[in-house]
Order: C-alpha cells, then structure tokens, then sequence
C-alpha cells in the first residue's frame, strides 16, 4: 500500500471507523512510518481540541428544572382533576335521581292510564250487561243459589253477604271476562240503581295496575269501589250513591274475610 | 434527561446563541414526546433526536438564514487526505491552539461542515450515526468531515502566523 493509501485511511483511524483488522495494520505502519504516524498524531490532537473547546454551551439550572417539569408533565399519567372528582359522583347522584324519578313518573302514568283503561272496561260490561235483554244468566235473590251456580266455571270461589235487613237485593250473576281473565258478575238493586259487583282473580296486571290495596274511584259519574282480599279482586260499579256503594262494599268485603 | 447537555451544546452551536438554543431545544423535547410513537425501538435514539434538533433548526430563522449560505464545494467529490507535514511551524501553532481559537474557527464554518465535525469530534459519534442525523450518505458525511477539519487547520495556521508577525516588527 502506498503513503498516499495509508494517509487517506488516517481520518476514518483517528475517528475509530476503520475495521479491527485495518486498525491493526494501521498501528504496525505508524510505528515505522513517521510522516503518517505525525499525520495522524495532528489529526488526533485536532480531535481532542475540537471536544474540549466544542463544549461550549451549558444549560442553566433554571432551564433545566423548566425543562423536566414540562417531560414530567407530558409522561406522567393523566390527574383527575379534584373537579372531576367533585362533579362525578353529584353528576351519577343527579343523573341516579333523574332516572328514578322519570322511571317512577313513567310508571305510575302507565299504571294509572291501565288502571283507567280497566275501569273502563268494566263500567262498559256494568252498563251493556245492563242493557242486554238478560243480563243475569242466573236469576235469583238467594245467595245460596247464586254462589253454587260458579262452581265449575270459575277457578276461584267467593261468599255473598246476607242482604236481609239491607236495602241491598241480589238480582243473580253471570259469567265475564277481563283481561282475557273470567270472572263473576253480580247484580244488586238499591233503591232504583242497579250496582255490580265484580270478582276476579288478582292476577299480576290487576294488581299493579290497582296497586292500592282498596281504593275508590269516579269514572263517567259511575262510583267503582275497589280492593283485594286473599287473592281476590272485587270491584262495585254503580250509579247509586257513594255511600250505597261503600256499605255494599264493606258487606262484601266482610263475608270475604 | 436523556442527552439534555448534548441537545443543549448543539443547539447552542447551530444558532450561535443561549437564548435560541432554549428555544430549539424546548421544541425538540416537545416534538420528541409528541412523536415517540414515531421513534422505532432498537433504533439509534440518538441519532434520532438530534435529528429533530436539526430539523427544527433547519425550520427557525435563524436555520433558514445558515443554510443560504451553503458551500458550493461538491460534495460527492472524493477529499483526498492531506498530509499535516511533520514540523512545521503551523502544525506546531496548532497544537497550541486555544479554545477560544478553535471555537473561532468552528463560527466560521458554514454549519453544514460545523454540524458533522461537532457529531463527529464533540458527541463521538459514527459516520453511521451521523448520515442518520444528518440524513446524508457516509461518504458525505466523509468528505464534509474533511473539508471542515482542513478548514480548521487553516484558520488556525492563519491567526496564530499574524500574530507573530505583528510581534515581530515591534
């Protein structure tokens, strides 16, 4: 290899580029060929002058702390802020309370537009059985005969009070239906009113839709007394006065205690 | 910190001023934590944020203006090593070079040459890692280092040679 050869290879030596082996071979001409090993002797001090005076700019303390407070922030895990921690559980109690409060609006709507629809129905059967050429399909003032004449059609069975002494009189019974549900419907004169009285099984949707266990209601001017008693739901529908409805109704209630 | 001094020094040696590395060097660390998704594990790190020191730089005024004045030198040239003669009296000046003098020099390097010698000579690092910051080829890389270090000697054989002069006749 000529000088010029070797002196070409001298920067990538000095800056520790060259491969162990041409570093090598490089060290054995060094020691026998001094133009080179002085080349190379100037390069290295050049070097060594250039990162000690190249060294020139520090960093201030202060620029320093800014600059690890701003790293600090950026990497560190995202803070909930103590108004996130204040806001959320008054946000989760205020959205929990709107809920509730909607969810039991909506409810009782719903139960009182079914609770309504029913009572309807049933002022509907009071009036149209009332209006039909026999509105009884058992005739008679006997309790005792009227009672009986259920079995067999009715999967529940009921008392009938005793009506002597009452200005209250047993017209007979027959067979309805509410709510695709059977039940018995009874007719009792008072005075010159007609008032019925129905029976059906408290089913799950009578009973929420009367959720009360005895309430008394105005429907078209008809007066609905209404309750439940050992699975049993009773309603009388009448145009008599309130208070015939109430005693009728209490008449019933004790017989079915 | 990683490389916080390292970051600070070059950027003190690109823009020529404290105040303007601060600068460049907040946006590097903003820019290197925004973007460390980008920075592929197993690679040079190094090289990779002094790339965006670089870059951010090249992008501020104060870049744009140092790279008007690029050398007009071609680069895929092949510098051929130029052997510092033993004894002479230049050679034995520059060994006696001051720091203020050689940072002289460095100032007046076109950044180009400044920015692979301070890579090179002040951070240590391979011609590998250099062409990665630099985003250049080795042999650039190379002939810059070259080139610079020529200049080097040069403007140090120059200043100490008046001064003697100057000396001389009073």
């Amino acid at each position: 290899m000529t000088n010029d050869l070797w002196q070409m290879k001298i920067p990538a030596y000095v800056d520790g580029e060259l491969s162990s082996d041409e570093t090598g071979a490089m060290d054995l001409h060094l020691r026998e060929c001094a133009m080179c090993a002085s080349d190379a002797l100037q390069q290295m001090r050049l070097k060594q002058s250039n990162k000690l005076a190249g060294s020139r700019f520090t960093p201030s303390a202060e620029f320093r702390r800014k600059i690890a407070a701003q790293v600090a922030a950026k990497t560190a895990p995202p803070r909930r802020s103590a108004w996130r921690w204040m806001w959320s559980p008054a946000f989760a109690a205020a959205l929990l309370v709107i809920v509730v409060v909607s969810g039991i609006f909506v409810h009782r709507s719903f139960e009182r537009s079914r609770s309504q629809q029913l009572l309807a129905e049933l002022t509907d059967l009071h009036v149209a059985n009332l209006a039909a050429s026999n509105p009884v399909e058992v005739v008679s003032t006997d309790r005792h005969t009227v009672k009986p004449w259920f079995q067999g059609k009715l999967p529940f069975s009921f008392d009938l009070p005793e009506l002597a002494g009452t200005p209250f009189t047993l017209l007979g019974g027959r067979l309805t239906y509410l709510d695709h549900e059977p039940g018995a419907h009874l007719i009792y004169n008072v005075g010159a009113h007609h008032v019925s009285l129905f029976v059906f099984r408290d089913q799950p949707e009578l009973a929420q839709a009367f959720a009360e266990q005895q309430s008394s209601r105005s429907v078209l001017s008809f007066h609905v007394d209404a309750w439940s008693s050992r699975g049993l739901r009773y309603f009388v529908v009448g145009d008599a006065n309130p208070q015939s409805i109430h005693d009728l109704s209490s008449m019933l209630e004790k017989a079915n205690q | 910190m990683p490389l916080f001094d390292s970051l600070f020094n070059f950027a003190g040696w690109l823009s020529g001023n404290s105040q303007e590395a601060e600068d460049l060097v907040q946006e590097t660390y903003l820019k290197a934590l925004k973007g460390f998704a980008s920075f592929q594990p197993g690679t040079n790190f190094r090289a990779w944020i002094f790339r965006i020191l670089r870059n951010t730089f090249l992008t501020s005024r104060s870049g744009l203006q140092a790279t008007r004045t690029v050398p007009l030198d071609d680069e895929s040239e092949e510098v051929p090593a130029v052997a510092v003669t033993t004894a002479t009296p230049e050679s034995l000046l520059l060994g006696r070079a001051g720091s203020e003098e050689i940072q002289s020099a460095m100032d007046k390097l076109p950044v180009t040459y400044r920015e692979v010698l301070l890579l090179c000579d002040v951070e240590e690092m391979s011609y590998q890692d250099i062409s990665e910051t630099v985003s250049i080829p080795i042999g650039t890389v190379m002939s810059r280092l070259s080139r610079a270090r020529r200049a080097m000697r040069e403007a140090l054989s120059e200043k100490p040679q008046a001064s003697h002069r100057t000396g001389a006749k009073s």
